[in-house]
């Protein structure tokens, strides 16, 4: 059955932009008034089957259980970090979690383990609206990070640079030799051996974020990094 | 700028000091994205106004007891600098911006869903480089790009613009100089896509009839507007597609 439509699968809509009647159901970043659905945000529409979605363009992370983030820490309190997750809300991270047993005030040295501006790799354990989310570091591969350097990337980019079934990440880690962590809050940890490596990744990922919306994207970040890595590597390039 | 009042504001062609019609917007050009550390931000120069919009949040709400339980809270700071008129203004909010900046407000605010992101503050911050009557409309009108291209999402974007009366006749988008010595001023913020009036101002007087022909032209106006707003707003991505894709 083919339902009446207003653009285009994958055309760019701004919000207000009239994508279908009612015969649709609402998906992400959509709203329906008096039987018509809209766009809410800046994005690429797609019609899936009786649904009809946005891909936003541009948009701030909102916490969701189970995601892995990489945050700062901005506040220490009373046993407890304040972590800035790029959300509308801060994290918290329990003392307890991080010691893994009883926090003791009295001599527990919270700044010696985490300090203010620090960044640490952790996972929503639980969010809902009315409560700050809270994190674990209690898994394997979280807690502070020590070295390598971090890229901020609009959160809506995210699975671009995962690539279909990690296609796209698992080309970057070969082609850089980095180790590569993807916070689905957008922040990006990128750790390799040499800081011309790293230096490589980040501008690679900043070419994916730039070039999200477009087609073919996975093939022309791997000619781009093959030559890069050939010549004279240009780190001036990343302002 | 001269402020001296011209002999005649409109020329017996119907033509008005800057060479435009009766209905005809002044030239405008908007940008999005030019500003780096604000979340969102947008640029507009309309005739001579020059406004720049900058968008954080939503983020926690400071002071903690402004934060409502079920609702973000909007906040727009409408600033002119000291530079922006013809005699320096003081930089201190007066009582006109602090106005504007309420009005602004409750323009934008049925178009943001508030409701999604309870307990935090969306700050808008407009600062009026340069004024040529009008601000009010053109600061609606950036404002909402900029609210946009900070991902937060909308009902749908809101156009403004000006109608008012200048010696006897009904004119679109006023200047200053028509604001002042004009006998009447009506600024409207529409929403396209639910025909919605989101601000509706007058001073001056109009009779029923004549108000009646300037809202229908300042909502023609807003159309202009609209369509370049979303004109805008895809540019930036549309550009980058069309550079990849060849």
């Amino acid at each position: 059955m083919n339902l009446p439509v207003f653009y285009e699968k994958r055309d760019i809509v701004t919000p207000g932009d009239l994508l279908a009647d009612d015969d649709y159901e609402t998906g992400e970043n959509t709203y329906k008034e008096d039987g018509k659905i809209y766009a809410t945000r800046v994005g690429l529409v797609e019609y899936e089957g009786h649904r009809v979605f946005v891909v936003a363009l541009k948009a701030f992370y909102v916490p969701s259980v189970g995601d892995m983030v990489i945050g700062k820490i901005i506040e220490l309190g009373l046993g407890s970090w304040l972590v800035d997750i790029g959300a509308p809300y801060p994290g918290v991270l329990r003392a307890s979690d991080v010691f893994n047993r009883p926090f003791r005030p009295q001599r527990d040295d919270m700044p010696h383990v985490l300090d203010v501006g620090d960044m640490v790799k952790a996972k929503i354990v639980a969010y809902d609206r009315t409560r700050a989310p809270l994190l674990t570091v209690r898994e394997p591969d979280l807690g502070k990070i020590e070295r390598g350097q971090i890229v901020e990337v609009t959160p809506t980019k995210i699975p671009r640079i995962i690539g279909r079934k990690g296609s796209m990440i698992t080309m970057l880690k070969q082609e850089t030799n980095c180790q590569i962590t993807v916070g689905q809050n957008g922040v990006v940890h990128v750790r390799g051996r040499s800081p011309e490596d790293e230096q490589l990744a980040v501008i690679a990922i900043h070419k994916i974020e730039e070039e999200a919306h477009t087609s073919g994207l996975t093939d022309r970040v791997t000619q781009m990094v093959r030559k890069e890595k050939g010549g004279v590597v240009n780190v001036s390039k990343e302002a | 700028m001269s402020q001296k009042k011209p002999e005649k504001l409109i020329d017996k062609d119907g033509v008005r000091l800057d060479g435009r019609g009766f209905n005809e917007l002044r030239p405008t050009k908007i940008e999005v994205g030019v500003l780096a550390n604000a979340d969102g931000s947008a640029y507009i120069e309309q005739g001579k106004n020059k406004i720049l919009a900058a968008v954080y949040g939503p983020k926690e709400a400071h002071p903690k007891h402004l934060a409502m339980p079920d609702r973000a809270l909007l906040r727009c700071r409408y600033h002119m600098a000291p530079f922006s008129v013809e005699e320096r203004k003081s930089p201190a909010p007066s009582r006109r911006d602090i106005e504007l900046s309420k009005v602004i407000t409750e323009a934008l605010e049925p178009a943001v869903f508030v409701e999604y992101y309870p307990r935090t503050s969306i700050d808008t911050f407009i600062e009026i480089l340069q004024a040529d009557g009008g601000t009010r409309c053109a600061s609606i009108t950036v404002a909402s790009l900029a609210l946009a291209d900070a991902g937060i999402p909308m009902r749908g974007l809101v156009a403004a613009c000006a109608a008012g009366k200048v010696e006897g006749r009904l004119v679109l988008d006023l200047t200053d100089v028509e604001d002042k010595e004009g006998e009447a001023d009506l600024p409207l913020a529409w929403m396209p896509n639910l025909n919605a009036i989101t601000l509706l101002q007058m001073d001056g007087s109009l009779t029923i009839d004549e108000f009646e022909q300037a809202v229908n032209m300042a909502v023609e106006g807003c159309k202009q507007v609209s369509e370049l707003q979303k004109e805008t707003l895809k540019a930036k991505y549309v550009a980058v597609k069309e550079e990849v894709e060849e």
